[in-house]
């Protein structure tokens, strides 16, 4: 059973099936729009259910690729699909947080409702076919395309600068792709292939691995996002809705980061140890800069992104130290905030949807009002700080330790990012959360319904379970990290 | 070789030229069959088309007429492109009150025209193909006579085109002196080992001719112009077979007639492609009009395909082939939708007219968002693969600087899509869209799904097709 073409393309049956539903009713019919929301939301889950089913038949003591599926296609190109320890998590990730999204939505869209769920429905199949190609042109095609539907949700769902916001998103991150097309197609042409797992064993010389490398970075480093091309994220965060947010910060930013493992490091070797300390000092500014931005914003979407932006300069960080504890550390921290970051979101847009404002100022006291909220709101913003026995702990501490290993510098400086963290982090739940009541508006805002609790739940689960169990995850990675390691480091003569 | 050997050679460009004939006599007594006129010159492209695939391969005439893998190939796309034309254009023109009997000879004789072009062997049958098809091209621009418009740019088309054809002449004439000959393969000779600087000015003046023809830039001028003016339907024509036809004549002159030159046509090349794609994404930006953007966009794909000859090898022409036809698709699909649409009787043009298109017309709205999208190179679309392939090509033969330049001069381009897909899918709607035509509609809409999804499988067969096309050049 090729189960990751059934996964890749179980939320296509969900398109087709609302697209039905569209040529028999009428489009703003309460009755059709109802259906296509427990459309997508069933496809969804199926989906996971299907993606549940893959990590438990995954062998982790195998650090090759498995549930290979292979045809050929045309120009020498194959449609090859294929996970191993690093990609089968994000797989699940991508469509644990994908009914969350849908569910998300239920109440917060009312416009062009079945567009939305198709958009949503045709992103989940684009992603979890980056994570699953083997083939580097099968894998550009889902990564490219990822573009129109985000550009989409922006600009429909989006707020009140949702154009600019989708101008910037779409063009920032095409014109790191497009550069990374041209590398893909150098390699192609020189190694004759276009399998990813041959292209890994294939040496290119040294000094076309710059250029390569570069022309990779380019495109990665806009997806992460890093520091100084993040600009475009706390813009499209701000303006798109809120499950919009959820999937851009849990799932879209990880295609960076995925990115980097895939292919700098096994491909790139000699150029990623070359660039090694500007990765770095790119994530040190990134870490103390934008967690210094996040404590002056006004804004609490954008307060997160920018924060999401810091978080993944750990990532990098871990990525690039290129040992087993750094590539697993930033595995974890890119699965941990995934959860943590898109549950703040939801957070965010709880309220949002009650008061129509993310302005920090126009909040206070909700603790008041909202204690359940709030007890939700504490445990994410402890998780986004990194405080032990929550998911974010893991991630920072190992991305540190694997850092400390390359560099003594970049570890210290990196640590004064959690201080800096917590510093934006509480700050913000104190002006939100605590004190008393001061805005009139807010004296009757509703607590947490059924609905928002049920989408916490899984969400506040495994925080948790991440937290205190963390070894789940690295049962599944070891093999394949140590593999990425040891031949990173025999490349390198490390 | 025999006469009728010879003539077995050309069944396709005689097909051409007796139906033409036969349905210009037809229609001169029965001018109120336009319908039945027209059903009968999309056959008789389509029996063209059949023979261009199926008849034997050889050179006849003299070298003056090839059909070889790369003719037959060309020759049934610029067929049955044209076969798209005819029911495209002939209910536009009557529902505007315009009831010519000639607008199907016009394409057939265009299409006859672009047959010769794409069979041509040496520079007598080069000057007579390109020739034949301007000059139908010229009226079919000016056809909607009672549009000023239209007269303007078919004026315009035909004044600027007569220049062009003045420098193919010119540039031919200074070949045959220099060389001594007029067929591809003697001059071929002739410039092997070095070719003589009067060949070579000679050379320049016919790719400037051929540059004209193919809207590449600094030869563009009258490509915005024309496309605003001219009859949409006719757009959808124009923009698309007769480059066809260009490119695959260019290369062959290239390839065959100065394989001797690469590396002074190179140069020229990349330039000339540098340039278009410059201009097509900057000029592009400025355009309310969408077929004067549809122009610029089309000036700089052109751009793309001559980055793609300009590797100067068999896989080359292979993705500029692939991409040629990729790219037909797009634009005759694009055009198809656009004259698709009205808004109480008046044709939809700007960008601003578009606005809210998607909550009133989805089908075309999407057909076009996909256009878009696949012009702009995004995948999994058909543009997406032709520049794949031309951008592969070009890396390969170690143009990586000009590969990327271009690549970069497609993220500009993208803006001036994404602000069309913009209007069409975030703007609010002004309402009062007219009932689409079926027959543009459907061409608008089968022309989309073959951009995506069907593309995935047609380049399958499309892909080797070009590519034993393209090993007919002889190039390695």
């Amino acid at each position: 059973m090729p189960l990751l073409s059934l996964i890749t393309y179980a939320p296509i049956v969900g398109v087709a099936a609302i697209l039905a539903l569209r040529l028999f009713g009428r489009a703003d019919d309460p009755k059709t729009v109802n259906s296509a929301k427990w459309i997508a939301l069933v496809t969804t889950l199926a989906t996971f259910a299907l993606s549940v089913l893959l990590v438990v038949q995954f062998n982790p003591a195998d650090n090759g690729f498995q549930f290979v599926e292979e045809a050929p296609w045309f120009a020498g190109f194959s449609y090859r699909m294929g996970v191993d320890g690093i990609s089968v998590l994000f797989v699940l990730l991508t469509t644990f947080l994908m009914p969350i999204c849908i569910a998300a939505s239920w109440n917060s869209i009312t416009k062009r409702v079945l567009e939305y769920m198709i958009a949503f429905l045709l992103l989940e199949t684009l992603v979890t076919g980056v994570f699953c190609a083997l083939d580097i042109v099968v894998f550009y095609i889902f990564f490219e395309f990822g573009l129109v539907p985000m550009f989409l949700i922006i600009g429909i769902w989006g707020g009140a600068r949702r154009v600019y916001a989708a101008f910037k998103f779409f063009l920032y991150t095409l014109l790191g792709s497009v550069l990374m097309l041209a590398a893909i197609l150098f390699m192609i042409s020189t190694a004759h292939t276009s399998s990813i797992p041959e292209l890994m064993s294939h040496h290119f010389a040294p000094a076309i691995q710059t250029w390569l490398f570069l022309a990779f970075f380019a495109s990665f480093a806009v997806k992460m996002p890093m520091w100084p091309v993040h600009t475009w994220l706390p813009d499209a965060h701000v303006e798109a809705p809120t499950a919009g947010s959820v999937f851009l910060a849990g799932i879209l930013l990880k295609m960076g980061g995925y990115g980097f493992m895939r292919f700098c490091l096994p491909m790139f070797p000699a150029a990623s140890h070359l660039f090694t300390p500007l990765v770095f000092a790119l994530s040190m500014i990134a870490v103390v800069y934008t967690s210094l931005v996040a404590f002056r914003q006004t804004d609490i979407k954008k307060l997160i992104a920018y924060s999401s932006v810091a978080h993944m300069g750990f990532v990098t960080m871990g990525i690039f130290s290129g040992n087993a504890t750094g590539e697993q550390g930033a595995i974890f921290q890119m699965l941990s905030h995934g959860v943590i970051s898109g549950a703040l979101f939801l957070c965010v847009g709880v309220v949002y949807d009650r008061m129509h404002t993310r302005e920090i100022a126009f909040y206070g006291g909700l603790v008041t009002r909202m204690p359940l909220y709030a007890a939700v709101f504490m445990l994410f913003t402890m998780g986004n700080v990194g405080l032990p026995g929550t998911s974010g702990f893991i991630g920072e501490i190992l991305t540190m330790t694997g850092t400390y290993g390359v560099s003594t510098w970049a570890a210290i400086v990196a640590a004064t990012g959690v201080i800096l963290s917590a510093v934006y982090a509480l700050s913000l739940y104190r002006a939100v959360i605590f004190g008393t009541i001061t805005n009139p508006k807010l004296s009757d805002i509703l607590d947490l319904d059924w609905r928002e609790i049920a989408i916490f739940a899984p969400l506040i689960a495994s925080t948790l379970y991440l937290g205190v169990y963390p070894a789940s995850v690295f049962n599944l990675t070891q093999a394949s990290v140590d593999h990425l390691v040891a031949a990173y480091q025999a490349a390198i003569g490390g | 070789m025999t006469f009728s050997a010879d003539l077995a050679l050309a069944h396709p460009q005689l097909i051409l030229a007796i139906g033409a004939l036969v349905l210009l006599v037809w229609g001169a007594f029965t001018p109120k069959a336009t319908a039945i006129i027209g059903a009968a010159g999309v056959l008789v492209l389509l029996a063209a088309a059949a023979a261009a695939a199926t008849g034997p391969l050889g050179r006849g005439f003299a070298g003056g007429l090839i059909a070889d893998d790369a003719s037959a190939f060309a020759q049934v796309a610029i067929y049955v492109a044209s076969a798209f034309a005819i029911p495209l254009g002939q209910r536009w023109f009557e529902r505007r009150g315009v009831h010519n009997f000639e607008f199907p000879v016009l394409i057939l004789l265009a299409a006859l025209g672009m047959g010769m072009m794409a069979a041509a062997g040496d520079l007598i049958s080069l000057y007579v193909g390109v020739e034949l098809h301007s000059l139908a091209l010229y009226v079919l621009a000016a056809m909607h006579r009672d549009n000023a418009k239209a007269s303007e740019a078919g004026l315009k088309y035909f004044v600027l085109g007569a220049l062009s054809s003045g420098l193919l002449l010119y540039g031919a004439s200074l070949v045959y002196g220099f060389a001594g000959s007029t067929v591809f393969s003697d001059i071929a000779v002739a410039v092997k080992g070095g070719a003589h600087t009067g060949v070579l000015f000679g050379l320049v003046f016919l790719m400037c001719g051929l540059g004209f023809k193919v809207s590449a830039a600094p030869f563009h001028m009258w490509t915005p112009d024309v496309y605003e003016g001219a009859p949409t339907p006719v757009v959808a024509f124009f923009a698309a077979a007769p480059k066809l036809a260009a490119m695959v004549l260019f290369a062959r002159l290239l390839a065959e007639g100065f394989g001797g030159a690469i590396a002074q046509w190179q140069q020229v090349l990349i330039a000339l492609g540098l340039m278009s794609i410059a201009v097509g994404a900057f000029a592009g930006l400025a355009q309310k009009n969408l077929k004067r953007l549809w122009a610029y966009s089309s000036i700089a794909n052109v751009g793309y395909a001559i980055l793609g000859l300009a590797a100067g090898n068999a896989e080359g022409v292979q993705s500029m082939l692939t991409f040629m036809v990729l790219y037909m698709v797009d634009v005759t699909g694009f055009f198809a939708c656009l004259a698709a649409l009205s808004r109480q009787g008046k044709s939809m043009e700007t960008i601003e007219d578009m606005a809210g298109l998607f909550k009133e017309q989805p089908g075309i709205a999407l057909a076009m968002t996909a256009f878009s999208l696949s012009a702009l190179g995004l995948p999994p679309f058909s543009g997406f693969w032709a520049k794949v392939f031309v951008f592969k090509a070009a890396l390969g033969a170690g143009f990586g600087i000009a590969a990327t330049l271009g690549l970069v001069g497609s993220v500009v381009a993208a803006f001036y899509y994404l602000r069309l897909i913009k209007v069409m899918w975030f703007d609010g709607s002004v309402g009062g869209t007219d009932k689409p035509p079926l027959e543009a509609k459907s061409i608008g809409l089968a022309l989309a799904l073959f951009s995506f999804p069907l593309v995935l499988i047609g380049l399958i067969w499309l892909y080797p097709a070009a590519g034993r096309a393209a090993h007919a050049f002889g190039l390695a």
